[in-house]
């Protein structure tokens, strides 16, 4: 086990600097550069900004310019953003903490709806519940998850209750500690049930497609034989048919940061999408970088947590690989 | 062909196939059936609502005779035009009428329309400045449903290829290709769009900015495909045919080309159908968000940027219509890549071809 855990994380490394590689890469190649706000204001005189391209390395050839990067990231100095006129690290974390609330109410909600629809489409098979659900279900894995969250903010403008994107009413800072709560779950309702629509859907054919082969197999019939009572069963059952879902779980993990970017944009929640579509629209080379570097390792991290998982549920996988 | 036969029997797969031959037949011949240019743009008619067509007017002793009034408007104390139907002239509807000029599949010139009338007919209303919003959907599924073919083509054929090159020498090669094509598919897609398009210029021809698209998207579709045909490849080369045509001296880029990559075919097509709404899906985000196809060009995405601001959404809810054509188009192809995945069934044939020797 700890010897898999080593593997991957030696492996991740190469991996990391490939891809923090090609995207400094894009973002440098691309005309001018993130100085170039600068250039148009008429107070900052040239020498200024010939002392910036100095301090930021930017007259050097690309490939100095990377290493030079990847020096400050090793001394954990993110950068400073120009478009935000603020260290990266501040913007990143206060962003990065709102995309993180959404896509955990995501997979928490998506978590609690799945199981639930999924053995009730086994429990009453080919029965009108089965086919009710199936048929939602193919219908929310084909929507595309921008134009879900257009038509439910359009649905949204006939309702009072619900907001119209943002992620804070105008008076949050008056209201009491659970009206906080409660403004901050009134406005997560819409980015997640889009977030969240697609994946349930997915998760729940997957489930049900599972749960049917393995109840169908050798052993549940010999545990029936043995006068197990059907519930007894059915967890045997959903047991064992956890595998395929722990590993989508660890891609919803490894996709905590960079999943929901277009959502956000749509319904104007305040995340690392709208940063980072800002960043690369104004060539803020820094942060860009970091929140890339930050979506890889949470990749890894995710995927890695996934195996990890896997093994521990699954003893097959555990004597097999390690 | 009895592939298609087989699909034609499945009602979903029928009719996404219908939907589909429409929805290209109609970017195909767009200016025939459009009423007025794409570009042309009116003041009067600013965000001007879905006309309606009447059949029946008792004064003038009409029946059921296609006729449209024109659209007048007051101007309230906010400034917002109100729009109302001017009942004192009718315009009939008239069908295969002249217009403008334009070139059928850019040869035979034609002024032939498919309907028209004397005065603005916006079926599906106008936008914010004054243009068709119909015709802008038949002029953008252009752009949009030709994008999605060819960059998932154009991905297909780098991801079969260096799959198969990959698998099929195997060894440090393989090694190699494979870290980067997983270096690719790590990279979150949506933040690769952005840089990718970040690293252009932004003030880019139309035609370049087409163009742009299409390699971008392929650019990133391709590290997908090449690591499942690289599987593929893998248990294909140890095939009696393989070795038969290496005894004979057949060079190793013949054998991928004519005996390896055939047998990833059927796999290959219904992942190509699967593959494209993602494409049309990206490129629609990249225009929505203004960083793909730009005005006065119109493409599904763009189209649908006006609908990003949720009070336009309000008033003017004609401007979802695009996201309905997205839609079809995107569940019509999953349901033909559905079918067909089931007609081939490439996971037995899997079974079938891969069985040891």
């Amino acid at each position: 086990m700890r010897k898999l855990i080593l593997k991957r994380v030696l492996f991740s490394f190469p991996l990391l600097l490939g891809i923090t590689f090609i995207t400094f890469l894009f973002i440098q190649i691309a005309p001018g550069d993130f100085l170039d706000t600068l250039r148009l204001n008429p107070q900052v005189s040239p020498q200024i900004i010939d002392l910036y391209k100095k301090k930021f390395h930017l007259d050097k050839p690309l490939i100095v310019q990377y290493f030079f990067w990847l020096k400050s990231i090793l001394k954990l100095e993110w950068g400073y953003s120009f478009t935000y006129k603020a260290p990266v690290i501040k913007v990143i974390s206060s962003r990065a903490l709102n995309t993180l609330i959404l896509s955990l109410s995501t997979i928490i909600f998506s978590w609690l709806v799945v199981f639930p629809l999924g053995i009730l489409s086994v429990i009453y098979r080919k029965k009108f519940m089965d086919r009710v659900i199936g048929f939602f279900s193919y219908i929310w894995i084909s929507f595309p998850t921008f134009l879900l969250a257009i038509f439910l903010l359009y649905l949204a403008t006939f309702v009072k209750f619900l907001p119209l994107g943002g992620m804070r009413s105008l008076n949050f800072d008056q209201l009491t500690k659970w009206g906080k709560f409660f403004d901050l779950l009134r406005h997560l309702i819409i980015p997640t049930l889009v977030l969240s629509l697609g994946t349930v859907a997915y998760l729940v054919r997957i489930l049900r497609a599972n749960l049917l082969e393995i109840l169908s197999s050798p052993f549940i019939k010999a545990l029936g034989a043995r006068g197990l009572s059907k519930r007894r069963i059915l967890i045997h059952g959903i047991k064992n048919s956890l595998n395929p879902m722990i590993t989508i779980f660890g891609y919803q993990l490894s996709g905590l940061l960079s999943g929901a970017a277009l959502t956000e944009i749509i319904c104007g929640w305040p995340g690392l999408g709208q940063v980072i579509l800002e960043a690369t629209r104004s060539q803020d080379l820094y942060l860009v970088m970091a929140s890339i570097l930050i979506s890889g390792l949470l990749l890894i991290v995710g995927n890695l947590i996934a195996d990890i998982l896997l093994a521990w549920v699954d003893p097959r996988i555990r004597y097999e690989r390690f | 062909m009895s592939v298609f036969k087989k699909l034609i029997k499945r009602k979903s797969a029928f009719f996404s196939l219908l939907i589909l031959f429409s929805f290209y037949l109609a970017a195909i011949f767009a200016p025939f059936f459009s009423p007025c240019p794409y570009d042309e743009e009116d003041m009067d008619y600013l965000w001007a609502p879905p006309t309606k067509i009447h059949f029946f007017d008792f004064q003038r002793k009409i029946f059921f005779k296609p006729f449209i009034y024109a659209y007048k408007y007051k101007i309230d104390e906010y400034y917002q035009r109100h729009y109302y139907e001017d009942k004192s002239e009718i315009y009939p509807v008239k069908f295969f009428v002249r217009g403008f000029k334009y070139k059928i599949l850019g040869i035979f010139e034609c002024d032939i329309h498919l309907f028209g009338a004397d005065k603005k007919i916006y079926i599906f209303g106008a936008d914010n400045k004054g243009r068709d919003l119909f015709t802008r959907i038949l002029y953008g599924a252009r752009i949009s449903l030709s994008i999605g073919l060819i960059a998932s083509l154009i991905s297909f054929s780098i991801g079969l290829i260096v799959g198969g090159v990959s698998g099929y020498f195997g060894g440090k090669l393989d090694n190699i290709i494979m870290r980067v094509v997983e270096m690719f598919m790590m990279i979150p897609s949506f933040y690769l769009l952005l840089a990718l398009r970040a690293s252009f210029p932004p003030n880019l021809s139309s035609t370049q900015i087409y163009f742009l698209i299409v390699i971008i998207l392929s650019f990133i579709g391709w590290a997908q495909i090449a690591r499942i045909i690289r599987g593929m490849a893998l248990s294909l080369k140890e095939r009696d045919y393989v070795y038969v045509a290496k005894a004979l001296g057949v060079s190793d880029f013949k054998i991928i080309i004519s005996h390896i990559l055939p047998h990833t075919l059927s796999y290959a097509l219904v992942a190509i159908v699967l593959s494209i709404p993602g494409y049309i899906l990206a490129e629609a985000g990249l225009s929505l968000l203004g960083l793909g196809i730009q005005e006065p060009e119109a493409s599904w995405g763009n189209l649908l940027s006006s609908a990003l601001s949720i009070v336009k959404i309000r008033i003017y809810p004609w401007m979802m219509i695009p996201a309905i054509f997205i839609l079809l188009t995107t569940v019509s192809f999953n349901l033909i890549g559905e079918a067909l995945r089931e007609i081939l069934n490439p996971k037995e044939n899997e079974g079938e071809n891969f069985r040891d020797r």
